[in-house]
């Protein structure tokens, strides 16, 4: 095994994400992969590597890590502070690191999750065809149980070289989480079943990110939507599900969402909206704007081609 | 043999299409839903990324580069025009999973013995002695979806689900019930746990029950329940809202 980083200091969360978990559904299995897919298709893209090579996902802040080789990084996604031998470490771009040069990570300046790629890949343990931390199911990472890094782990990389062209993002792809996030809406089935006034506070309102959020969904605090419909017989839910569960606070479904579930939704952010969502810390407010099928496709399909 | 479905297509986000095959719960469903699946997974190929079966539904969910929502729709009602159920297979094999029903692992059994007007006991007897049919795996790894739930049982959904239900523990919302192999937030009704191993990513096939299986809860006592391995660990009351 070659190893590229040693873990000084654990922080409360950093998770190892490919594109996803995918074709296992059926089993009751999610979905996993980056919840920032925007800030984590940058960072392979910096690098050099392939859509769905496997980057370090680091939530909140707190990790250390010392550098084992000589390699060719980016870090995109949330400020947190990340300091490069002390100094203030550039993000969005490529950067040379040298074996024993320690990295970073503090708190939450700008955002929540903060993506770390290596040139040539880290390398996980793949269950079901993916290395997509699932901590809850105990699923892919290095560890293949799905395992937030710990002090003293070794992590795993493809290759050693630093090697590489100098990238940099541009800078409109480099969002300033800070902002309150607009979250592209595309409007579901049960939309209806929503009273007149509730659909007018669901798009018009401010919706507070509430402490309940993780990597499975994040809870909206605000005023209380109304439905017609109390609970479906439960049925399969996709990325970026609105719900609403009887006590009219929405739950936005993100990555490691469950499988299928019953409470009506309002329907489905956007993929990139999700991912904005997923860069909010606890207090932030983001509200909801409707979006149409072909405003929400082109909007994807030119994200997917630019990257993979 | 029942009249083909009258089927309709939702959206699901734009990479997805939920069929609504049926409005109701029944075992007929199984072969309907059964058949459609293999169906997607001929027609679609590689633009499948997932398909996730439940109840009444199939959600489809596919590749938005290669293929549009508009001509995915156009793909499914043909698949839907010329549907026809799979044979039912001989029987699925049947589970007994041993569970202690008691306040300490159900905490909710007071509340479904208000709402259905039975004795806690009476509960527990309306709960076991019956077998139930496995509808869908989803919500968790190897979680089983089973019907159907005496009528008497049948009560909502908390209105706001827990933070974390234990492993084990069973449960019941609506008129189905099911048991948590892992620890997960949730919002059904706690009534019992079973010390039974639901999901084992190193055992064949993952999840202990497959769709088309049967399952009977049978009820044991405290100390069969630890001999067998359970965590008797009191499950906390539910969150207030």
């Amino acid at each position: 095994m070659i190893s590229g980083f040693r873990v000084a200091r654990a922080g409360p969360l950093a998770l190892l994400q490919d594109a996803g978990r995918f074709g296992v559904r059926h089993l009751g299995i999610t979905q996993g992969g980056p919840a920032d897919l925007h800030a984590w298709a940058w960072a392979n893209r910096l690098t050099g590597n392939d859509w769905g090579a496997a980057v370090l996902e680091v939530t909140f802040g707190g990790l250390e890590l010392v550098a084992e080789r000589d390699m060719t990084i980016a870090l995109t996604g949330a400020d947190l502070g990340i300091r490069h031998n002390q100094q203030p470490a550039p993000r969005w771009r490529t950067l040379v690191i040298r074996s024993g040069d320690v990295l970073s990570f503090s708190a939450p300046v700008s955002g929540l999750r903060a993506y770390l790629a290596v040139s040539g890949g880290f390398r996980g343990t793949a269950v079901l065809g993916s290395v997509a931390s699932v901590t809850r199911e105990q699923l892919g990472g290095f560890d293949g149980q799905g395992s937030s890094l710990r002090s003293g782990d070794r992590l795993a990389i493809t290759r050693s070289e630093a090697t590489g062209d100098e990238r940099q993002a541009p800078e409109w792809e480099q969002p300033d989480y800070r902002h309150t996030a607009t979250l592209d809406l595309l409007p579901g089935a049960q939309i209806a079943a929503f009273t007149g006034s509730s659909l007018f506070e669901a798009f018009n309102a401010l919706w507070r990110v509430d402490q309940r959020a993780d990597r499975m969904g994040v809870r909206l605090i605000g005023p209380a939507l109304r439905c017609a419909v109390d609970s479906l017989i439960s049925e399969g839910i996709s990325l970026g599900a609105v719900q609403v569960p009887p006590d009219g606070q929405p739950i936005v479904l993100l990555n490691d969402r469950q499988t299928i579930g019953g409470y009506p939704r309002l329907g489905n952010l956007t993929p990139l909206a999700a991912s904005r969502l997923a860069q909010c810390l606890p207090g932030q407010a983001v509200r909801f704007r409707a979006t149409g099928i072909d405003r929400a496709l082109r909007q994807h399909r030119d994200f997917l081609s630019r990257f993979r | 043999m029942k009249p083909a479905p009258l089927p309709c297509l939702e959206r699901a986000g734009l990479d997805s299409w939920m069929i609504r095959l049926f409005d109701r719960i029944e075992e007929s469903n199984l072969a309907w839903l059964a058949a459609l699946t293999r169906d997607c997974e001929t027609a679609f190929g590689d633009m499948l990324v997932d398909l996730v079966p439940s109840y009444t539904t199939l959600l489809v969910v596919f590749d938005p580069l290669r293929i549009s929502p508009c001509e995915a729709r156009q793909q499914l009602i043909e698949l839907l025009g010329r549907l026809e159920p799979v044979e039912a297979d001989a029987g699925g094999t049947l589970h007994e999973l041993p569970t202690w029903y008691d306040l300490q692992t159900g905490p909710d059994l007071p509340r479904v013995a208000e709402l259905s007007g039975l004795s806690v006991p009476a509960v527990i007897e309306a709960h076991s002695n019956r077998d139930y049919c496995v509808f869908a795996l989803g919500f968790a790894p190897g979680f089983a979806f089973m019907g159907l739930l005496d009528d008497a049982l049948v009560c909502p959904r908390l209105d706001t689900p827990r933070q974390q239900v234990p492993a084990g523990s069973v449960a019941i919302a609506g008129r189905q019930t099911a048991a948590y192999p892992l620890v997960t937030p949730g919002g059904w009704n706690l009534i019992g746990r079973t010390p039974a191993r639901l999901f084992d990513r190193h055992r064949d096939g993952l999840s202990l029950l497959r769709v088309g299986d049967r399952v009977r809860f049978v009820a044991v006592d405290q100390s069969t329940f630890e001999q067998l391995g359970g965590d008797t660990t009191p499950t906390a009351p539910a969150s207030a809202p």
